[in-house]
């Protein structure tokens, strides 16, 4: 924390960025866009092992109805995100790049926004485990992007202790809003997601943090705290990466996770605002993870707003209902930092896809710099929000000396933020170079 | 859509802070440009000759490193122009142009072609050059002429046209026959040490007195260099670290001998402490990366030059002073990398 922080009290990390934030949609409520003729659902929208199919081709489903299981406990059931029948289980595209299983369903014409599976059950009278239990029943994971199974999220290992239930509703990506219109929408159900996950993790406190960009949800959420003070909002600087885990326990609370350790090594677990407004909504009710909020937004949109799509929805169909314009387009899933890009109009919404965002040519082009050697002028070090080196990171990349990038100069601890990139006057791929890196060397430990 | 659009892949982040080295350079230009129009005012054409002759040959030394190395043309990036300006700002205005040549020509080559090209330099290419014509020509490279002397703008000093591989006339009767006042042909500096006269500070902040080029006005240099800084293309905690060094240095050396040793404010306004901290010492390629390398690199050459300007047998330690530091560089990076975000502290 610097001395400027100290002095005003603003609550931050120390080093990250300052883009430009484009929250142009933040004032558009959620909406809900029309089902699509077909959806098209992976059986791995989730961090852990794939999801078993509990489905036939040909078989009809209706909307909530499980069509896929959980296959043990690092891994969350999927259900069917509108009623209609099978069409197949394939290999599609997906957001994270390979081709995975996907549970094809076309859907009915006149198919019901009525969700016609569920199993209401009082959350008050669950035990602990009883709840991670149903929790891991609705198939959430973290809504924010990282698609972590969230009952694993909220179970606590047995040899650490947990007091703080930390909230991310930092939402620090350009373009996303959805998360700031959930706070905005949804703040009982937060609230109620909230209870509960402070139940299953035995915390006595919350913090919801949001960055002081959104300061209407902070107020709304003050608004709707319940008594007792057991859960508070704080605002945060507005800087990216503050929606990172580690940067957001450290703005809250000082507390600073062990390199290679958990949230929980410091007593904290974070979940995603959007994820326990989920678990509020349905946990009561009973109900699967099925449809979720994204941004969609960018110059290459026509009508940029937040919708409420189902699971599987393709990119294809949401461009054809808010249009989009470009001679030269990219489609990004996520924000503009993290996402990735994807090339297959058939590429699914997925449980993890927080925004689908169209950059047309004078982004790209702004993209496209030609790249320059290294000058060393330490901009990279002052962005790293992890305090890593990337200057001689990215040098050593070049000299394919990954063994000694992870042993000596902490490629590990590299969240792959995109901070170093985005300020790299050389215009230097430094993430992309530590994504290679990274990757070769789990290869070779393999 | 009548034509089918291409859709685009990259790798993220697909956002980018804009601008980039180039435009980082042609500010380096830029702000050395008002030094260059003063020096000029101040020496008439041949500083201009000086300045022309060098940069043009710097440039021409890039482009054939180029060819030598089947690589394309790197002129565009300035840097090879950053070089020659720098370079002619550190020589005497007098400096013969076939020497000022063989400076750049060493700078390029031996400075930066050796080590391949922008970024891999491990020391200032200017100053390389410049250290190899001290070595080289070391009568030439202290031979001062007079700030603002009778036509200077119609004639040149008669060093500058020396023959190429000809020692320079020696100029004593021609210093006394342009200036007014009776002129000693030596810089602050050299007055100072060898004849234990201190120039008036504001001779040398506003730069009427002799000395290099681009060295003599340490309130433009000042200017020039708090532009970049502002614009955030320099590290300002270099040159004010590297000020404070030398001033804190000097002053327990004047506190200790007040009669034998200059004034803080001297050592800060004299000779090329004010060029080297703001536009060589600051210089990306040769200073460290980290935080606190950055401190330790910028205090290091502070105290140095004074160290050398006081007790060395040269007049102005500088130059030297910031090669060390160059050097020094990448060890003080691999002795102070930062302390990553959720690592223990040894013996916590």
């Amino acid at each position: 924390m610097g001395l400027f922080d100290l002095f005003f009290g603003l609550k931050t990390f120390a080093h990250g960025i300052h883009p430009p934030y484009h929250k142009d949609t933040a004032d558009k409520p959620i909406r809900r866009l029309p089902f699509p003729p077909q959806l098209i659902l992976p059986l791995d929208q989730h961090i852990g092992k794939p999801a078993i199919p509990l489905v036939k081709k040909g078989q009809e489903v209706v909307r909530g109805e499980p069509i896929a299981k959980a296959d043990g406990g690092f891994s969350v059931p999927l259900h069917a995100p509108a009623t209609g029948r099978v069409s197949g289980i394939e290999l599609m595209p997906t957001p994270k790049g390979p081709k995975s299983n996907a549970i094809i369903i076309d859907t009915y014409e006149s198919s019901t926004q009525e969700v016609l599976w569920k199993q209401p059950r009082e959350m008050s009278e669950l035990s602990p485990a009883e709840a991670i239990q149903a929790i891991q029943e609705t198939g959430m994971v973290g809504l924010g992007g990282a698609a972590f199974p969230s009952h694993l999220k909220l179970t606590i290992p047995e040899d650490k202790t947990v007091d703080t239930l930390v909230i991310n509703g930092c939402e620090c990506e350009p373009y996303l809003t959805c998360d700031h219109r959930v706070m905005l929408e949804h703040p009982q159900a937060l609230m109620r997601g909230i209870r509960y996950a402070m139940r299953a993790t035995g915390t006595s406190q919350a913090i919801i943090g949001v960055e002081d960009n959104k300061m209407d949800a902070v107020e709304i959420l003050r608004d709707h705290l319940p008594k007792g003070g057991s859960i508070r909002v704080e605002s945060v600087e507005t800087k990216y990466p503050q929606g990172s885990e580690k940067m957001l326990i450290k703005s809250v609370l000082n507390r600073e996770v062990p390199a290679g350790g958990l949230p929980a090594d410091v007593g904290v677990v974070v979940n995603n605002v959007g994820t326990l407004a989920g678990l509020g909504r349905l946990l009561p009710e009973g109900e699967g993870l099925i449809e979720r909020v994204i941004t969609v937004a960018g110059p290459g949109i026509v009508k940029p707003g937040n919708y409420l799509v189902p699971l599987g929805t393709p990119i294809r169909h949401i461009l054809e209902q808010v249009g989009y314009e470009g001679s030269r387009t990219e489609f990004i899933l996520g924000g503009p930092m993290m996402g990735p890009a994807v090339s297959a109009m058939d590429t699914p919404i997925t449980k993890g896809t927080s925004g689908l965002l169209v950059l047309n040519e004078p982004s790209i082009e702004e993209e496209s710099h030609k790249i320059w050697p290294c000058i060393r002028c330490a901009r990279c070090v002052k962005a790293c929000p992890m305090h890593l080196n990337p200057s001689i990171l990215g040098q050593m990349a070049a000299k394919r000396k990954y063994e000694e990038m992870a042993e000596d100069y902490h490629l590990n601890d590299c969240f792959e933020c995109g901070c170093c990139s985005y300020v790299c006057p050389s215009n230097i791929p430094l993430v992309q170079y530590f994504r290679i890196a990274k990757a070769i060397n789990r290869e070779q430990a393999a | 859509m009548s034509k089918k659009p291409t859709i685009e892949l990259r790798t993220s982040p697909h956002a980018h802070a804009g601008g980039d080295v180039v435009r980082i350079m042609r500010n380096v230009v830029y702000a050395m440009l008002p030094i260059c129009a003063f020096t000029i005012w101040q020496f008439g054409l041949s500083a201009l000759a000086l300045l022309l002759v060098v940069t043009a040959t710097c440039m021409a030394s890039e482009r054939l490193f180029n060819r030598l190395s089947s690589q394309p043309s790197s002129l565009g990036d300035w840097s090879a122009a950053i070089t020659g300006i720098l370079l002619a700002l550190t020589l005497p205005p007098g400096f013969p142009l076939w020497m000022g040549a063989v400076a750049a020509f060493a700078a390029v080559a031996l400075g930066k072609a050796l080590f391949g090209g922008l970024g891999m330099n491990a020391m200032n290419p200017a100053l390389i050059g410049r250290a190899f014509v001290q070595a080289a020509f070391p009568v030439a490279i202290t031979t001062w002429t007079p700030a603002f002397f009778e036509g200077r703008f119609t004639s040149f000093v008669p060093t500058t046209l020396t023959p190429p591989f000809l020692q320079p006339p020696v100029i004593g009767d021609w210093v006394t026959s342009v200036t007014v006042d009776a002129f000693s042909g030596a810089t602050p500096l050299a007055l100072q040490k060898f004849e234990g006269v201190q120039m008036d500070a504001m001779d040398m902040l506003l730069g009427t007195t002799a000395g290099s080029a681009g060295e003599t006005s340490a309130l433009l240099i000042l200017i020039c260099g708090l532009y970049l800084a502002a614009r955030r293309m320099l590290d300002w905690r270099i040159p004010v670290l590297v000020m404070l060094g030398a001033a804190v240095t000097a002053g327990i050396f004047f506190l200790i001998d007040p009669v034998k040793y200059p004034d803080p404010l001297f050592v800060f306004l004299s000779g090329g402490l004010m060029l080297g901290a703001w536009f060589m010492a600051s210089d990306m390629v040769g200073s460290p990366v980290t935080p606190l390398g950055v401190v330790i690199y910028a205090l290091m050459i502070g105290v140095l030059t004074v160290i050398i300007r006081l007790f060395g047998g040269l007049t102005e330690g500088v130059m030297y002073a910031i090669l060390l530091g160059n050097a020094a560089t990448p060890l003080i990076d691999q002795l102070t990398q930062p302390r990553v975000f959720g690592e223990q502290r040894v013996g916590k």
